[in-house]
């Protein structure tokens, strides 16, 4: 199908993109970042307002469609990508954007969740991570870490948290990325290639909910341990890291091995970072370990995996056409009749 | 010889067997056949949950039952004239469906000490031998055995050929009611079409057991039932999942909106994915989710996109799907439920049929949730019904309910089907751009309290809908005290509303006023119909009125019950149309009740009648 997109339409700004409601989110929630990267990319995608749909199922982040001006919805807990899922397969020209939690996607929603991703619908999926319930203020999330301490886990949780990039590879999703809310341009940068994939793209952000989880990903995020405990991945590049890109990742037979750059190893001796490779793709986010344990890896950023696979709705409405193609289109009263009929006079 | 045939004017004929005996098959065979030649009729299928229970045991059988006749036939028969018993399980599970004095055909190989063993009955008592079958005519015939012999040289193993002994059933049903074996064999060549062996081998032992009766001295006449005295027109066979399907396509096609189906697979509601999947050139899009509430919520993301969102299943995923459906209710988008009922509460029974969800239709979501709920009180009426059923939802731009059951989906009548030109127009238009530069208002109402379908797509129509309450006009997000109030009265409001449209409630049999009103809903239709014309045959004065709009109900059903001194309720749970009638008309209206998976008899409706005038 063509897109409805008019390309002599004047450009949009970013402030285009903001609805007139007031944004509620509690004063220093990293989900301002996440909207205001979103808001910022929006424009360059080329696409009418109207063309865009923003779906959301229910918690903090799920407001966001209110402060977009596109269309939207804020349906019902972990549904978002169900609900998405029957936009964009019948009507494939929209571009249909899902944002979700930690708690809807992978708790109430993960069903939808991982068959969205086999399904491979072209929806980006924006999931805000906290690893934390702040709508409901403060209870343990599928991704809280183990051990912790929450109103509803007083003992220390006993739940082993998910991987959500690992779940979404392990479902065989098409784009796997992950990026953070303290980041812009590295946000701004994963969501425009999570646009640019055809297929389901999903992004796991990492966002700081200053409330009830302040400071989960502040090793990752703030400027004192960032470069020596995140690892920027980009496409034809070797994994380094490091305040000055000192250390690098090679592999030693299937085992990720930390290594000194410059005295016995080369930046050309590492991994080089290779999106459409699954095997790869799939050690890369199996980085997950506990930055407080002895010779840790540290935790990987960017697109882990992105790789083409025809849509589902391409497949589906590929059907229809073939159908119409083959047969016609359907005669309603031949269909009525069916094939045996009888007359009484 | 030609043997002479004896005029009837209906006979009501029960298959049972295995469930691996294909009985269902050759019930429909025959009902098809029936119908082609022109009889009125009315089916029964009764099998069990398990694809294949226990072969040979009571639990594995599984029953057809047809009633064909010359005259108005309403329901499948309490009683059959004729049983077919392939097995000992099958005789016992059914010998007390047969008329005192009916014919038996049994199929004496599966009346072995391993069969008997199976039916939980000693060998001593084999049924075959011990007279307890002397009020009744028995054909004993070694099916098995003719079968094998018939089919010695086809090359086909023994488990192919026990396979196609149902065709001599068949062939011998035919030849006992005179009817032409043609439109079996054609129905066997097409689909057994990529193997010619099996193909030929069903349709020998067709011809074989045609020919059995023609030269056997077993039956001495054959039994003419003349064709029925309907309506002139054409008609076809249908039943009531096939028609909901094509009731569905026929609005969408009527109204130019393409349908979207999200389901997952359930007894007794597969059937309409199964139809509707083949019907990919009529741009159908069906969805096979990963659960229920995923196929609720496709539909609704698809009505969003201004596709007519269905979403079909039974009792249990019904449950599931309900918080999704409040949120349509929120969002006020059209989408249709289609709950082909099952027996409950939880898993149930899965294959057998009840009215049990009357109440969860109305009243089972959280919050006040109040939707259409609409029953087709047939199979044919099922088509007419899903028509209606997106009639209404789009133009309301709300949920509608459609209440089938199993007997209904399962049951196949003659109907004299109508052409696309002749049903009523559906007028739906999707909201136009907006270039006024104001902001787009979209929950603004028109005269029927319905807001304007705002598809994505269309230029500045952008907005933001949701399950949170929300301010009237503008949609948005609103905690206010009296606008909550405000907006519960108006979903309700809405729902009022449609009574506008909807017929006006009629008397279906019957004087309009007297001592007796019998009120129904759904399936009971045609006992209720039977039973009534019992009575009235009899010289009682007793009416029936059926009620297919149960919310919001005909304006005029008070007034309607109003003339009658009593009204009695027959359903098929333990009361609950009564109980609406009961709290809406301040009406002593008394209920009968039935909770066995199972139809009512129509003695069993007049019985009670009998006790009433």
């Amino acid at each position: 199908m063509s897109t409805l997109t008019d390309q002599t339409a004047p450009k949009l700004t970013p402030k285009d993109f903001a609805s007139d409601q007031d944004v509620r989110w509690c004063p220093g929630c990293g989900d301002y970042s996440i909207l205001k990267q979103v808001q910022t990319v929006m424009p360059d995608l080329g696409r009418k307002r109207e063309e865009i749909v923003f779906i959301s199922g229910i918690g903090c982040s799920s407001r966001f469609p209110y402060y977009m001006e596109t269309f939207g919805m804020h349906s019902i807990h972990g549904r978002a990508t169900a609900i998405a899922t029957g936009l964009k397969a019948s009507r494939p020209e929209l571009s249909v954007w899902v944002v979700t939690g930690d708690g809807d996607s992978l708790s109430i929603g993960g069903n939808h969740f991982i068959h969205l991703l086999r399904r491979n619908l072209d929806i980006n999926v924006l999931l805000f991570n906290n690893q934390i319930y702040g709508l409901t203020k403060g209870q343990y999330s599928p991704t809280s870490e183990q051990g912790k301490v929450t109103k509803s886990t007083p003992y220390g949780s006993i739940d082993h948290p998910f991987n959500p990039a690992a779940l979404a590879l392990g479902a065989d999703a098409t784009f796997v990325a992950r990026s953070m809310d303290r980041d812009p341009k590295h946000l701004q940068g994963v969501i425009r290639k999570g646009y640019d994939h055809k297929g389901t793209s999903l992004i796991e952000i990492y966002q700081n909910c200053n409330v009830f989880n302040d400071g989960a990903f502040e090793i990752f995020t703030e400027k004192s341990s960032k470069k020596q405990e995140a690892l920027f991945v980009e496409q034809g590049q070797p994994l380094l890291f490091g305040d000055n890109n000192e250390k690098g990742i090679i592999l030693d037979g299937f085992t990720p091995r930390i290594v000194d750059i410059g005295s016995d190893h080369t930046a050309d001796d590492c991994w080089i970072h290779n999106a459409s490779d699954g095997v790869k793709a799939n050690m890369l986010v199996r980085f997950f370990d506990d930055p407080a344990m002895e010779g840790h890896l540290p935790r990987p950023f960017g697109v882990f995996y992105a790789k083409e696979r025809p849509t589902y709705e391409d497949a589906l409405n590929g059907q229809i056409a073939a159908a119409i193609e083959k047969f016609g289109s359907g005669d309603i009263d031949k269909l009525i009749a069916g094939r045996e009929t009888w007359t009484i006079n | 010889m030609d043997k002479e045939a004896i005029e009837l004017d209906s006979v009501v004929i029960r298959f049972a067997g295995d469930s691996g005996d294909g009985m269902q098959l050759t019930g429909t065979q025959f009902t098809n056949t029936a119908a082609l030649f022109g009889n009125d009729l009315a089916t029964f299928p009764d099998f069990p949950a398990e694809i294949r229970a226990p072969q040979g045991t009571l639990a594995g059988v599984s029953g057809y039952q047809v009633h064909f006749g010359s005259n108005k036939i309403n329901t499948p028969g309490d009683h059959c004239d004729v049983l077919v018993a392939m097995n000992a399980a099958a005789l016992t599970a059914n010998l007390k469906w047969l008329k005192t004095g009916g014919t038996i055909i049994v199929n004496t190989d599966g009346f072995d000490a391993k069969n008997l063993r199976l039916a939980n009955i000693p060998e001593a008592e084999n049924p075959l031998e011990n007279g307890s079958l002397d009020k009744y005519a028995v054909k004993r015939i070694d099916i098995t055995k003719i079968s094998r012999a018939a089919l010695a040289d086809s090359g086909l193993g023994t488990k192919e050929i026990d396979r196609s002994k149902n065709m001599f059933v068949l062939g011998l049903i035919y030849w006992m009611y005179n009817r032409s074996i043609d439109g079996s064999v054609e129905f066997l060549k097409s689909k057994f079409k990529k193997n010619q062996a099996i193909a030929d081998a069903n349709i020998k032992l067709l011809k074989a057991g045609w020919n059995y009766g023609e030269t056997t001295e077993t039956f001495v006449s054959k039994i003419h039932v003349a064709p029925a005295k309907m309506e002139a027109g054409v008609y076809r066979s249908i039943m009531g999942n096939q028609a909901l399907a094509y009731g569905l396509v026929a609005a969408s096609q009527k109204s130019g909106i393409p349908i979207f189906l999200g389901t997952y697979p359930i007894t007794p509601a597969s059937d309409i994915l199964h139809e509707l999947s083949k019907l990919k050139n009529f741009g159908i899009r069906t969805f096979q989710a990963e659960d229920e509430i995923a196929g609720v919520c496709a539909a609704i993301g698809a009505a969003y996109g201004g596709s007519i969102g269905i979403t079909s299943s039974s009792g249990p995923g019904i449950a599931l799907k309900m918080e999704a459906i409040g949120l349509a209710t929120m969002l006020e988008l059209p989408l249709i439920v289609l709950n082909v009922q099952r027996g409950g509460p939880s898993t149930g029974l899965p294959t057998k049929t009840e009215q049990s969800d009357l109440m969860q239709a109305l009243y089972g979501r959280n919050g006040e949730c109040p939707v259409v709920v609409i029953a087709p009180q047939g199979p044919s009426d099922c088509f007419h019904m899903a028509y209606e059923a997106i009639n209404i939802a789009t133009r309301h731009m709300i949920p509608v309910f459609v209440l089938s059951d199993g007997y209904i989906a399962n049951g196949a009548e003659p109907w004299k089907f109508p052409e696309s030109k002749d049903l009523p127009e559906i007028n739906v238009g999707f909201a136009a751009a907006n270039t006024s530069g104001d902001k787009f208002m979209p929950y603004e109402r028109d005269e029927n309290l319905s807001r304007p379908w705002a598809v994505p797509g269309t230029a500045g129509l952008e907005h933001r809908i949701g399950g949170l309450e929300k301010q009237n006009v503008t949609g948005n997000i609103s905690y206010d005290a009296d606008n909550h109030e405000f907006m519960t009265k108006l979903r309700q409001d809405k729902v009022n509303k449609v009574a506008d449209h909807i017929p006006l409630q009629t008397v279906d049999n019957g004087p309009d006023s007297g001592d007796l009103l019998v009120l129904g809903w759904g399936s009971t239709y045609g006992a209720i119909k039977t039973a009534v014309n019992t009575l009235r045959d009899n010289g009682k004065t007793v009416s029936h009125a059926h009620i297919r709009y149960l919310n919001p109900l005909p304006k005029n059903l008070g007034e309607v019950l109003s003339k009658f001194k009593q009204v009695l309720v027959p359903e098929m749970n333990s009361g609950q149309l009564v109980k609406i009638i009961r709290d809406k008309f301040m009406i002593d209206a008394m209920p009968l009740n039935k909770m066995q998976g199972q139809p009512f008899t129509t003695a069993e409706i007049v019985k009670k009648l009998e006790e009433l005038v």
